[in-house]
């Protein structure tokens, strides 16, 4: 079993989803959703130690040796965005159980974990997969069933940010299909370790520049980098709870994953420096974390607030990316991991709340904090971890790539970097003011603490942002392992 | 000149087709009309691929006695995927168009805009 690990990873969910779709509707379509990612997290786990060594799986699909069959290649990196991935999945169906009973039609039940699994296995598959092409058909796989699924919000403008998000999802990834076909044309390769073997040499053509930025702008746009973002507000705001939660914390890092395969198995360093692909990073990203974090100050709506404030930190992972060294690299790969515990995290007590009163309007959260203590924690907590406190997962992430910054002197993105933070403080504010200090004077109906169902997956999250906050060992050092084989020609 | 203009002319035909689904994406706001571009933008990227696996003097990948010049079968092969990915993204997206005119009895952008602004 241990030599076909990688592929159980993809094919367990991938078989669920068509049996999930034929249950009956009612508890079972969920029960079954949950044992399987429970399994395909304990395998992502085990994978996860297998490489530890630093070493790389090569697995051959059908036998067929690369570079002519398809082959998955796993590495530190894919092996810790498959454990976000699974992770992140497994902790939130325990949670779905009680928020989909409520928000989607009973009849639904069923297609809707369906879709969750298709989703579930095209994020992993594209973690997974070392071919080029058939990551592609991986993201289309995730990408068609997150727009089946956030068009199952309840609110009719469900429907049209869903159909947004087709038309610029095809787009993007229609991007990065011509890109492919480009990088194939001057190649005749699909296998991304023999891609890397055979570019250097082609550097200068101008046709591999071009398949270069169609694959950029493709994925920058499926990764919500500014300012092709514009999907991603609707999407997060009008989703159900549990997609909103499952994607906000997993769809985005799974396409920065691929943006960083890109660029450093690809292509590599060099070929980078070449570009003006990092400085263009480094633009979009300041504007981004800036514009992005004052328009979540603005919002009224929470959920809506939560999705930009993901935009703006969006703008820190691509921010590593753009620095182009060690660190920075290090620091994305680790605020991925953070990101994706916090976002979980407040997503997920934001959806107690509207659980309990139906509604994710902050004007009527006044005075809930003191009806939902649990959950007002968790909004703190979280907060404080999206800030950048020392003691939660976000001050580490932070301080890499503040030190990164420092590292190559770019002043400016350290004062931007703290910027965003206090930003951040003003919009977490904004949210704990109105459900602590603001008192409910109209209404005296009490709201009830949200069932322990929905409480203790967010507090798991919870106390994985404390304990990462400390512990960095999993985040830090898989991420500087990983580091060390996406830039070898670096050290 | 004539003959670099001739001699692309797979490429010149690509980029029009494309950049007339992509010009029809961006300018129409009939839903339908959207996805109608988009198709038309996703086909030109399969011509694209499709064109290039043309080996020049180069027979249908078929193995046959006396033949030794075969074009590249493999872009076919993978344009057969991607056209399955475009008719689900299609019938997606007319199935979002259906479920977005009975929710709201319009299909045209502004109209669904409007409606949404009013509330």
């Amino acid at each position: 079993m241990e030599n076909h690990l990688s592929l159980l990873i993809v094919v367990i969910p991938l078989m669920a989803a068509p049996l999930v779709a034929v249950l009956p509707n009612g508890r079972f379509p969920w029960l079954v959703s949950t044992a399987v990612t429970s399994f395909v997290f304990v395998l992502a786990c085990w994978q996860l130690l297998n490489i530890q060594a630093g070493n790389v799986i090569s697995y051959e699909l059908g036998g067929w040796a690369p570079p002519w069959g398809i082959e998955y290649r796993i590495d530190a990196a894919n092996a810790l965005v498959a454990l976000i991935v699974a992770g992140i999945a497994a902790i939130t169906l325990p949670y779905a159980l009680q928020s989909v009973i409520k928000e989607i039609p009973a009849n639904q039940h069923s297609l809707f974990y369906s879709a969750f699994m298709l989703c579930f296995t095209g994020l992993l598959g594209i973690t997974q997969t070392g071919d080029i092409f058939n990551l592609f058909v991986f993201l289309e796989i995730s990408s068609l069933s997150s727009y089946a699924l956030i068009s199952m919000g309840k609110q009719r403008q469900a429907l049209t940010a869903a159909y947004q998000y087709l038309i610029m999802g095809t787009i993007g990834a229609t991007f990065f299909l011509i890109g492919v076909g480009l990088l194939y044309a001057m190649t005749g390769t699909l296998n991304m370790a023999d891609l890397s073997q055979r570019l250097p040499e082609l550097y200068e053509h101008r046709t591999v520049h071009t398949a270069f930025a169609f694959i950029m702008v493709g994925f920058a746009l499926k990764l919500a980098l500014f300012p092709l973002h514009l999907w991603l507000p609707n999407a997060y705001s009008y989703a159900p709870t549990v997609v909103t939660i499952f994607l906000a914390a997993t769809a985005t890092k799974v396409a920065v994953y691929v943006m960083l395969r890109v660029i450093f198995s690809v292509f590599d360093f060099s070929f980078i420096k070449g570009t003006p692909t990092d400085e263009l990073f480094l633009l979009l990203c300041v504007m981004g974390i800036l514009m992005m974090s004052f328009y979540a100050i603005y919002q009224t709506d929470a959920k809506r607030l939560l999705a930009y404030s993901s935009v703006a930190q969006i703008g820190y992972m691509m921010l590593g990316l753009g620095l182009a060294s060690m660190l920075g690299v290090t620091a994305t790969l680790v605020h991925m991991f953070n990101h994706a515990l916090m976002k979980g995290a407040l997503f997920m007590a934001l959806g107690a709340i509207v659980y309990q009163i139906g509604s994710s309007r902050i004007d009527k959260f006044a005075g809930l904090g003191k009806q939902m203590p649990w959950t007002f924690a968790a909004i703190v907590i979280g907060g404080l971890s999206l800030i950048g406190v020392p003691g939660t997962a976000g001050f580490i992430s932070k301080w890499y790539l503040v030190l990164a910054a420092i590292e190559q002197q770019y002043w400016l993105l350290v004062i931007v970097i703290l910027a965003g933070s206090l930003l951040a403080v003003i919009y977490v504010w904004k949210l704990v003011e109105v459900l602590y200090f603001k008192s409910d004077k109209e209404s005296n109906i009490k709201i009830k603490e949200a069932p322990l169902s929905l409480l203790i997956p967010t507090w798991v999250l919870v106390l994985a942002n404390i304990y990462f906050g400390f512990s960095t060992e999993l985040t830090v050092g898989t991420a500087e392992q990983a580091v060390k084989l996406l830039m070898p020609s670096v050290n | 000149m004539l003959e670099y203009i001739a001699g692309h002319f797979n490429y010149w035909m690509v980029i029009i087709i494309m950049m007339a689904g992509f010009y029809t994406v961006i300018s129409r706001g009939n839903l339908v009309k959207k996805i109608a571009g988009l198709n038309i933008f996703q086909v030109s990227v399969f011509m694209l691929y499709i064109s290039i696996g043309n080996v020049k003097g180069g027979a249908a990948p078929i193995i046959e006695k006396g033949v030794e010049l075969y074009s590249n079968p493999l872009p076919h092969v993978l344009i057969l995927t991607a056209i399955v990915v475009g008719v689900a993204t299609t019938a997606l997206g007319l199935a979002l168009v259906v479920r977005i005119k009975e929710a709201y009895g319009s299909i045209e952008e502004d109209e669904i805009h409007d409606q949404d602004q009013s509330l």
